[in-house]
Order: C-alpha cells, then sequence, then structure tokens
C-alpha cells in the first residue's frame, strides 16, 4: 500500500492506514501524547488530501485493531451488512462526506448507508469534516429509540436529571430530582452516578427514584451509573429500574480496564429486557469518551477518534435507548482545551448518529482543562442546533460528586426556548399536566423543587 | 417583497440602537445606578410582582440585586455619584459618592439563601436545600440563573482555577513523617498534559524506595498529590493515623510510608513492583470540584502490578470534610476494606465476583450496607 502526496512541494508519506488516520485527525493532545498526532499542520493537511482518496473497502479490510485480536473489531465487522458495503465499498471517504452533504441525501438513505459502514469509515470521514459539515450531516441523522417514553424525535431535546451527591444522601438526591423536574428536566433519564457501588446503595437509589416516578406518574425511566453487574444483581433481586448503564470503550482491552467485555454486556441486556420495569425495546444507556482507550494503555496506536467510533459500533449491538459521550470529563491531557472540547464534542454527536445510535452529549469540562462554563453554553448551542438528542441537567451545572462541570437544568430550559425544541412528547404532557410548562415554555410555577413536595 | 419587509424591520431596529447608542453617550459612560436599575426593570422582568407605588424603597422582586432594608452593612447604598451629567437619573439618598461594600457572598450562610420568589413550601425548600451541597433552590430568571446565583458559580470556578497549581505543604509530609520522591513529570505543566509520565518512578524514585522502605508487607500505604494539593494539606494528618492505627489493631503489618510528587494513580503499579506488598493504598488528591478544592480519594488494590487496571482497583472519592465523606470515617472505611481484600485475596471486579459466590452459598453479607 503507498498512501503518499505531494503538499507546496514536500512529499509526505504514510507508513499504513492507522498512522494515516492518526495523522489526519484534529489536532488534540491525547494524540500527541501517544505520539502518534501529525507533527505540524503540513502534515495533518497532507494527510487529509490522501485520506480523502482512500476507498471504503480499504478501511473495511484494514481496521486499527486486526479482526483476531479484538471482539470489537469482531462485533463491528460481522455487524455489516454485505449487500449495502458492497454498493458503497468503491465510494471514497472525500466521496462519502460529499454524498452525507448532498440535498439530495436523506436521513433514512444515511441510516440505511449506515448499515454497511464500519467505524475506521465513520471515523475517516469525521477527520475531513468542519464543524458545521458535522453540525449539518448531523442534523439530519434522527435515531429514535423508546423506553418509558419516545426520544430523538425531530423538534424535542431531552435532558437527563442527573440528580449527584456526594455521600448518596438519598434525601440530598430526592431534593436535586424535585429541582430538576421543576425545570423540565428528567425526560432522558434520572440517572444518578453513585459514590457506592454496592448492591445495598444501588438498590436504595433504584427504590426511591421508582418511588418518585411513580408517586408522580412521571414518563421517564431511572438508572443508577454503578458498575453494570452491580446493577444486574440489583435488578434481578427485584430492584426497579428503567435502564441498564455501563461505560464502554473502542477496544476490548479498554473495555476490560472498565472491567467488562462482550458476554458480560451481553448478559447484562438479556437481565435488562427480563427485569427491567420500563416498556422498552431500548434498556441500555452507554456513555463514552475520547481517551478513554489511552488512559488503559488499550489504543493499539490508533487515534482516539477512531477508537470513539469504535465504542458506538460496540454500543449499537445493544439497541440502546442512550448514548452519550462524556466529551470533556478526561481532562486536558486528551482534550486541552475548549478549542479541542467543542470540536470533540461535534465529532462524537456525529459519528454516533452514523452509527446509528441516539446520541446525546455530556458536554463538560473539568476544572483543570482550559475552559469555562461560556465554551459548554457554545457547544451546547452548536449540538443543540445539529440535532443533539439530549443533554445532563446538573443543579447549576455543577456535579458535586463528579467534580467537573456540565450543562444545567436552566440551559436545558434555555435551549428549548432558545432553538424552539420541546421536551419529548410523554414528558411535555405530563408537565403541561402538573402545571409545570403551557405551550413549551415553564409556568410561574417552575424552577420551585418545593413544588414537588405536594404529594 | 418579503426581503423589503425584513430589510425595514433591520433598519428600523438598527436605528434604535444607534440612537440608544448616541443617548447612553450622551449620559455618559457608567450605567443608571442600581435602585433605579431595578425600578425599570420590574416591569417587564417580573410583570406577576406589582409593585408598590410609592412610600419607601421595598424590598426587590428579584432577591438581593440591592440592599435590603436595615441590612448593617455589605449591601449597595445608592447615592449619586460626583460629576454625573443631570441628565442621570438621580437615586435617593443623601450622600455624595457610591459605596459599596458587600458581604462575602461564598459563605454557607449566603449560599443557603433561597432564590425562588414564592416558592409552593418556603420552609420545605430550605429542608430540600439543607440535604445538598448541590445548587438547587437558586430559582430563576427566566430559563436562567439569578445573577447572585451565576457571580457566585463564577467565583468558585476562579478559585478553583487558582488553586489548581499549588503544592504540597512540606511541614504536613513532614509531621507524617513521609518522605518524598517524584515520578517521571518535571513540572506541573507537563503533569496536566503527560499522565503516562506521572504513572512511572523516577529513577532516583526507585532506588529511595528500595532503600527505605520495608520490603513485602502486608499494606503498603502512599500518598500522591495528584490534581490538589489541599487535598493532602487538608485532611491527610485526620485520615493517615486512622489508617495506620486501625490497620495495627487489627494486627495487620503495615509498610514504610511516602509521598510521590507529580503522581498519577497507575504508579502504584510500579511502586509495588518494587515493594511486594499484598495491598497498596493510594491516597491522592482529586481534580477539584467547583469551590471544592481539597477532596482526597483513596485508590485501593490487591498485588497491584504491572499490567493492572482500574478494574482491579477499588476507589472511593470525596473524602473531605467540605461536603463530602469526612476523613475519620473514610480512614475506617479503608480499614474495613484491606481487610476484606486480605480475607479474600483479592481487590475490584475480582473482589465483587468471589464475594458474589460466597454471597451464593449463604456464606456471608454484604459489609458495605
Amino acid at each position: 500500500m503507498v498512501l503518499r502526496t505531494r503538499l507546496f512541494n514536500e512529499t509526505f508519506e504514510f507508513a499504513d492506514l492507522k498512522q494515516l488516520l492518526a495523522r489526519a485527525n484534529e489536532e488534540k493532545s491525547g494524540d500527541i501524547q501517544a505520539g502518534i498526532a501529525a507533527e505540524n499542520a503540513s502534515e495533518r493537511m497532507a494527510a487529509k488530501h490522501v485520506l480523502a482518496e482512500v476507498p471504503l473497502s480499504a478501511l473495511y479490510e484494514n481496521p486499527v485493531v486486526p479482526y483476531e485480536q479484538d471482539e470489537v473489531t469482531r462485533i463491528i465487522q460481522d455487524g455489516v451488512n454485505q449487500a449495502i458495503y458492497n454498493s458503497v465499498k468503491q465510494w471514497t471517504v472525500g466521496g462519502l462526506r460529499e454524498w452525507l452533504l448532498a440535498d439530495t441525501t436523506t436521513g433514512d438513505m444515511i441510516k440505511h448507508v449506515s448499515r454497511g459502514l464500519t467505524a475506521e469509515m465513520i471515523a475517516s470521514v469525521t477527520k475531513l469534516m468542519s464543524n458545521l459539515d458535522l453540525m449539518i450531516a448531523a442534523r439530519k441523522i434522527r435515531i429514535v429509540a423508546h423506553c418509558a417514553n419516545t426520544i430523538g424525535l425531530e423538534g424535542t431535546l431531552a435532558s437527563r436529571n442527573q440528580p449527584n451527591h456526594p455521600t448518596d444522601s438519598v434525601e440530598g438526591i430526592r431534593a436535586e430530582v424535585f429541582e430538576g423536574l421543576s425545570f423540565g428536566s428528567g425526560d432522558s433519564v434520572i440517572g444518578i452516578n453513585p459514590v457506592d457501588d454496592s448492591l445495598s446503595s444501588v438498590t436504595q437509589l433504584l427504590e426511591m427514584t421508582c418511588d418518585v416516578i411513580q408517586r408522580w406518574e412521571i414518563p421517564t425511566q431511572n438508572c443508577v451509573l454503578a458498575h453494570v453487574t452491580t446493577q444486574v444483581d440489583a435488578i434481578s433481586r427485584g430492584a426497579p429500574c428503567g435502564l441498564v448503564f455501563q461505560s464502554i470503550a473502542g477496544s476490548e482491552a479498554a473495555n476490560r480496564s472498565f472491567g467488562i467485555d462482550k458476554q458480560m454486556i451481553d448478559e447484562a441486556y438479556e437481565a435488562a429486557q427480563k427485569y427491567c420495569v420500563t416498556p422498552g425495546p431500548n434498556y441500555m444507556y452507554f456513555e463514552t469518551g475520547q481517551g478513554s482507550a489511552l488512559s488503559a494503555d488499550a489504543h493499539h496506536g490508533a487515534d482516539q477518534l477512531v477508537l470513539e467510533a469504535r465504542a458506538y459500533g460496540f454500543g449499537k449491538r445493544y439497541n440502546p435507548y442512550q448514548v452519550n459521550t462524556v466529551v470533556g470529563f478526561i481532562g486536558p491531557e486528551y482534550l486541552m482545551d475548549a478549542v479541542q472540547i467543542t470540536r470533540a464534542g461535534l465529532e462524537d454527536h456525529f459519528m454516533g448518529k452514523l452509527t446509528g445510535v441516539p446520541m446525546g452529549c455530556d458536554a463538560c469540562y473539568t476544572n483543570h482543562a482550559r475552559a469555562t462554563q461560556n465554551d459548554i453554553e457554545n457547544l451546547a448551542v452548536l449540538l443543540a442546533a445539529a440535532g443533539c438528542n439530549y443533554f445532563m441537567g446538573v443543579p447549576l451545572g455543577d456535579d458535586p460528586m463528579l467534580s467537573y462541570q456540565c450543562t444545567s437544568f436552566n440551559d436545558a430550559a434555555s435551549l428549548r426556548q432558545l432553538l424552539r425544541l420541546r421536551p419529548l412528547p410523554e414528558f411535555e404532557a405530563w408537565l403541561e399536566k402538573i402545571g409545570l410548562m403551557e405551550d413549551g415554555v415553564l409556568t410561574a410555577a417552575a424552577g420551585d423543587a418545593s413544588f414537588f413536595l405536594q404529594r | 417583497m418579503m426581503d423589503n419587509e425584513i430589510q425595514d424591520i433591520i433598519n428600523a431596529v438598527l436605528d434604535e440602537i444607534r440612537k440608544q447608542q448616541r443617548d447612553r453617550a450622551q449620559r455618559g459612560e457608567r450605567q443608571p445606578q442600581e435602585k433605579s436599575r431595578i425600578a425599570q426593570q420590574t416591569p417587564q422582568d417580573v410583570p406577576a410582582q406589582p409593585q408598590p407605588q410609592s412610600g419607601e424603597p421595598q424590598p426587590p422582586p428579584l432577591s438581593q440585586p440591592s440592599p435590603r432594608r436595615g441590612q448593617p452593612s455589605g449591601g449597595v447604598q445608592p447615592s449619586p455619584r460626583r460629576g454625573q451629567p443631570s441628565g442621570g437619573v438621580q437615586p435617593s439618598g443623601g450622600g455624595d459618592e457610591l459605596i459599596i461594600d458587600l458581604e462575602d457572598p461564598a459563605t454557607s450562610e449566603a449560599r443557603t439563601r433561597p432564590g425562588v420568589d414564592n416558592p409552593y413550601d418556603p420552609d420545605g425548600l430550605r429542608n430540600l436545600m439543607a440535604a445538598t451541597t448541590a445548587r438547587i433552590g437558586v430559582g430563576r430568571a427566566g430559563p436562567r440563573p439569578r445573577t447572585a446565583a451565576l457571580l457566585r458559580f463564577q467565583a468558585d470556578h476562579g478559585v478553583t482555577q487558582d488553586a489548581i497549581y499549588s503544592e504540597v505543604d512540606q511541614e504536613v509530609l513532614d509531621r507524617c513523617k513521609l518522605f518524598t520522591v517524584q515520578s517521571q513529570v518535571e513540572d506541573r505543566g507537563t503533569y496536566l498534559l503527560r499522565p503516562d509520565l506521572g504513572r512511572r518512578l523516577s529513577p532516583e524514585a526507585r532506588s529511595l524506595i528500595e532503600r527505605q522502605c520495608t520490603a513485602k508487607p502486608q499494606v503498603q500505604i502512599v500518598v500522591g498529590d495528584g490534581l490538589s494539593a489541599a487535598a493532602i494539606n487538608n485532611n491527610l494528618e485526620s485520615i493517615l493515623p486512622v489508617i495506620m492505627q486501625g490497620l495495627a489493631s487489627a494486627g495487620i503489618a503495615v509498610g514504610t510510608p511516602f509521598f510521590v510528587r507529580f503522581c498519577r494513580v497507575g504508579i502504584i503499579n510500579e511502586i509495588n513492583d518494587i515493594i511486594g506488598a499484598e495491598v497498596v493504598i493510594l491516597l491522592i488528591g482529586e481534580r477539584p470540584g467547583l469551590g471544592v478544592a481539597d477532596a482526597l480519594s483513596a485508590y485501593m488494590g490487591y498485588q497491584p502490578a504491572r499490567g493492572k487496571t482500574d478494574g482491579d482497583r477499588d476507589a472511593f472519592c470525596m473524602i473531605t470534610d467540605n461536603g463530602g465523606t469526612n476523613p475519620l470515617e473514610a480512614g475506617a472505611y479503608i480499614v474495613e476494606q484491606a481487610r476484606k481484600y486480605l480475607k479474600h485475596r483479592a481487590s475490584g471486579m475480582e473482589l465483587r465476583m468471589k464475594m458474589a459466590r460466597e454471597d451464593g452459598k449463604g456464606g456471608m453479607n454484604d459489609g458495605h450496607s
């Protein structure tokens, strides 16, 4: 294989597709840390120039981690529809970009072709796309899923009510749930990241959130984001649960660092169908994020974008209700500043949608990254305009347990108002019924947690 | 023709903006002062709240954008400003100059003041707010946060930013009798961008550990700065004695504790390749949360070694007196966890599976309910 170009009279040559993909990536501190990023802007552009001419078949035949070595590769390759793949395998990456953006290409057409694509193809075309390209293309793709309600519909924006508490206090978490609900947050899920991963604690939080949902007849689902084995243990003993969660990554070794593998998630998926109290049929919730494989030293020399695309390919196997990248959580050693976090957020959302998973985003940053709340508000507006399914809702964007900042309950209401988006339809009907929303606007009673003390 | 209509509207808006800019320039740089600004905003922003038409200034409808009556100090005292053009709004009050002398908005008293105008259940709202350190009960300005809540958030972020680059106090390390080694990181900037180097010991560190530490203890304790020196400065002297004494009274042999500068969690694998302990406990500064810059984490593993990952370890986070688990309680939990490791000869996922198996046999109960 020869991968070579001249650019401004200089010759650039790339050893293999994996190296070409890494050099063609937008600048990320994680790729620099891994020693695989382009040396400079010229090399990056030369790599993109070459990548645009690569046929999809070459990417299919050269996954960044070999089929024999990695179950994530096997899941993705085995899931490809061969008839569809055969109809597009001669396309170049540059050609795929233009096809995605063409006015004649609809969301349904993209979803069809998507079944013939692998993560390497999806990551490759992403590398050739500008931020607005990513928004225009993602905007076309609506991936709709159903659990207790319907997520992903055109014109809707959901919000995960994320009522984390530094010591898992049931009262504290319930208070935050009330605050979020009073702002119209909680249609994607009422989902808690627990400090204590024990069975008793997880069960207790599932019971409390289920009690709130039942008492107020809320069309939504609950979830406690403990390790998947703890959740399965809890639900098989009768704990009331709406969605089963797990963090996932783009290589078998990276998944192992999360303490999971394909067999374990297969079993969790089965358990969810058997024990979840919600109608489904989509029962799984996954979180991802660029850099997770590298942080576990499980990146196999591949760049963080292509590994992220592979995580979506892994997640798709389980027909999830929702998937989100936790884009700025990992820290500046992978995404250095607001520019890189913004870029990654747009990339991840697009790649998830193109893979075919219902994609949201935890637009967030940590305190040691060069970013502020303004940057995250910007990213949320861009993503909401690009058709993102949901964001996190945290009291004023400050998560007191995970020690990071993301979008707030206020932001959910603000984005809906700004871009004329609505909560999920079942949830909006509920908000209207109890008097917190009217014609898509919060009423005077909204924004008051004590509203929920009346039942 | 639609285009013409739109253009007309745009022109009208632009004219209005220019007019306002001219007017503002004529009035001078500064905006009208506090009290009058509230008076202007009231009818538009809070139509539901009728304002008294006469009499003394009333508490404003938006909580605390201006002084409350009877507030001793720490409020804003509206008064005319020297040199203000005669066309400007003259606020009441007899003084000659503007005095702004504020109370600290970061006190816990200020933080727990509800921001909801007419809550359904005022006492209930206070109780909800008291149940969590999360920023609830803050109310709203349209869909956006109230001014005080917004500025407090930004202040907390500012303080946290300032804290990130601080260093662990040598006196704390001395009092805890810890010697210091360093990872392969040379400075704080590199530390943030190169976690791989923070997981490796420098050659000097390796030889110092070999010389100073007791080999093959049952439990080895390591302290690392991580992303918060304040976590070590504020908590180490509380938690370390609890762990040391707790382990000793359980008859467990503890090795020689030491401090790692520019430390990442994964470094315990390399450390234990040298020491060969059964259990390693790493106490390390967490990346600071907003306004909580001193949270400590404990990472623990059974026989950490090269190739072991997060799945082989357990983490206990948010050890702090500022809204987390207090260090004394956390220390006791860590001792208990170490005993469990020694008993089951496992940690992380493996421990969970072993305990589940024994649980299935009806052998033991989940210890930390």
